[in-house]
């Protein structure tokens, strides 16, 4: 993967020197807290409801053990032994102490890591396919493009004030894993018809309280023009993105006010302008990325030992049927770790899960850890024959659940049990989810389904793209749960419809379960999923399933 | 109590620690909520939150809160302040158990 040059490291060991005499000052009185807010926030420094919370970046979802074990470090030593890995690849500790922000920085920066741009109207952390580099549906690894977009666009002069914050994820596959029609800017790549990559360019796509699916404004960009192409939109955007209003002030507003033919227009123009002064040095400094990212040599060796045990042994085999990938090298899987074990927190690990990650990618996975939007933590490259070991250690850290793409794995922001900004909780209603599935025996029937939480409308747990999505709100003073169907955030992204008035916090799990039971009442056969079934028959029995009332009213 | 005005206590975060805390009637700041001073006259509110937010070497976001009077002193009215005063319900963590109420 790519290490800091020494630019890199001159720059965060600048930053954190600059915000250690910031929070020092801010402890003595010299900055007062308007003041120093938006300095704290530069450096992913929030206060929420019960503590401070510090986001750390992890760019394009890509850490190597070492840094594991750095993050393991800080969770043992400033917070309260673990770690919350979040929807944009990121990991959050949510009980530093502000005195001990500096250190933690500090201990950050020894490993490559930093909190710059994880808040604030700037272009956020990078996100990219977790199979990124492993997937054998992959038309090129997307992630030297990420980290020629994280350098560009670290500290840009341009862009540090831009009318509201910015994401942009990228996949270097036809099969989106990576939500790009749900980012201000989604890099889709694709083929010409003389069959050289390029990127799809999505523009204006994002959930929130206005979800909107991305437009093309460009079918084809050449990789040599992503730079300047992306700069002309964030060009466009930063001169007519709107300030007067927060709530109008994303792209996808932009987009939708100045219509998709003016703004490609837009986009078009001033790409002619920029693009001649990128001289070249974008695409050098690319290759040599490309080359800090050279696949991994693989082992050649036989795979008996994987077919037998999988034969052999019910558990391992129900882990490898659902937590293994297909690898581009038939011999090795690409494994996700579930951190979604039954009735835990999602996204959570412990600083000894992390170590025994750290480990377990040493000893089997070519020293590559990514962490997935969906909050699970993936080894990219592992040969067959060592996943039963593989497994068998998973199993006694609590980290081998066989539960990846099903109901139980589910995305969850903080909500009100950490988030300032929540209006209701999500992390309880997704463990008790998962434990009322597991306790009714539902999972393994209902196979693959996506249930996705956020505790304010907006929306960092994905729900508008959840299958099931589940948004949690404050009505009049109480917990409510409003229910959406049929969201799919792959390459034909669709913002789920909402079944009608929400649900109380005690009710909300049964009304996930009667949804369930309807998909399998329903379903043509067990190869129809909730998706399929839900797009063949529309809300109607889902409702009639839900509001049991409003049915028999009608009837 | 002036009519219309529903009481409230002033809570605010620790500077430091990031701690949640209320401000006592003897301007000391609490971690429990019923240790708060309850306010039932909206300009006497005025005054106490211009008192906390002036402290700004130790607390951070002072604002008042809605609450009411409880058998042992106020408590909180919306579940967002309920779930300040004990923390987290997903860990043992936070003031249900660094602060557990006596």
């Amino acid at each position: 993967m790519y290490d800091y040059s020494d630019f890199d490291e001159g720059f965060v060991r600048a930053r954190v020197a600059q915000f250690t005499d910031q929070v020092e000052r801010r402890l003595d009185g010299s900055l007062t807290e308007e003041e120093f807010r938006p300095l704290r926030l530069m450096n992913g420094l929030y206060l929420q409801l019960h503590a401070y919370m510090l986001r750390v970046a992890i760019p394009y979802g890509t850490i190597n053990p070492r840094q594991m074990r750095a993050l393991a470090a800080i969770a043992q030593t400033y917070d309260k032994g673990y770690g919350h890995f979040t929807t944009r690849q990121n990991i959050q500790f949510n009980w530093p102490k502000l005195p001990d922000v500096p250190a933690i920085l500090h201990a950050l920066a020894d490993v490559g890591m930093h909190a710059i741009q994880t808040s604030g109207n700037c272009v956020r952390n990078v996100t990219a396919d977790h199979f990124a580099g492993a997937a054998a549906d992959e038309i090129e690894d997307p992630r030297p493009y990420a980290e020629l977009l994280r350098q560009w666009s670290t500290d840009h002069p341009e862009f540090q004030f831009l009318p509201r914050k910015f994401k942009i994820a990228i996949t270097g596959s036809p099969n989106d894993r990576a939500v790009t029609g749900a980012h201000d800017i989604g890099l889709r790549m694709v083929r010409n018809e003389a069959g050289e990559p390029g990127f799809a360019v999505l523009v204006g796509g994002g959930l929130g309280r206005t979800p909107m699916v991305g437009m093309v404004v460009r079918e084809f960009l050449p990789v040599a023009d992503l730079l300047p192409y992306v700069e002309a939109v964030l060009s466009v955007y930063n001169t007519i993105g709107r300030r007067d209003n927060k709530y109008k002030a994303r792209i996808k507003i932009t987009l939708h006010e100045t219509g998709k033919v003016e703004i490609s227009r837009m986009i078009e123009t001033r790409f002619a302008e920029l693009r001649p002064q990128f001289g070249g040095a974008d695409q050098r400094l690319l290759d040599d990325i490309r080359a800090a990212f050279a696949a991994p040599v693989l082992r050649d060796a036989p795979v008996g030992a994987y077919d037998a045990f999988h034969k052999a042994d019910p558990t391992f085999r129900a882990w490898a049927d659902t937590n293994l990938s297909t690898h581009r090298n038939a011999q090795h899987a690409i494994v996700t770790i579930s951190l979604k074990a039954h009735g835990e927190t999602p996204g959570d690990a412990t600083a000894d899960q992390m170590r025994l990650i750290a480990d377990l990618s040493e000893r089997f996975g070519h020293n590559e850890i990514r962490i997935s939007h969906e909050q699970n933590v993936i080894l990219p490259h592992v040969h067959k024959s060592d996943l039963p070991s593989l497994h068998a250690m998973l199993m006694t850290a609590g980290l081998a659940t066989a539960n990846v793409g099903l109901a139980s794995d589910i995305i969850a922001c903080p909500g009100m049990d950490y988030c300032a900004l929540a209006t209701a909780r999500s992390i309880p209603v997704a463990q008790e989810i998962a434990l009322r599935l597991r306790e009714v025996g539902l999972e393994e029937e209902v196979g693959p389904l996506k249930i996705k939480i956020s505790g304010c409308i907006n929306a960092c747990g994905h729900h508008h793209v959840g299958h099931i999505g589940i948004l949690g709100l404050d009505r009049a003073g109480v917990e409510n749960y409003q229910i959406t169907l049929g969201g799919d955030g792959t390459e034909d992204t669709v913002v789920g419809d909402k079944t009608g008035p929400g649900f109380a916090y005690d009710q909300v799990v049964g009304a996930v379960e009667r949804v369930l039971r309807a998909y399998l009442g329903l379903r043509l056969s067990v190869e129809e999923t909730f998706l399929e079934a839900f797009k063949r028959v529309g809300m109607e029995p889902f409702k009639a399933a839900l509001y049991p009332e409003a049915a028999r009213d009608a009837a | 109590m002036s009519r219309g005005f529903t009481p409230k206590v002033v809570t605010a975060n620790l500077l430091r620690e990031g701690d949640v805390v209320y401000l006592t009637a003897d301007d000391r700041w609490a971690v429990h909520h019923h240790e708060a001073e309850l306010i039932d006259d909206e300009a006497h509110g005025q005054m106490r939150l211009l008192h906390a937010a002036a402290q700004k070497l130790v607390v951070v976001g002072a604002y008042l809160a809605d609450a009411k009077q409880g058998a042992r002193g106020p408590e909180p009215v919306h579940f967002r302040e309920a779930f300040r005063t004990r923390g987290p319900s997903n860990y043992a963590h936070g003031k249900q158990v660094d602060h557990a109420d006596v």
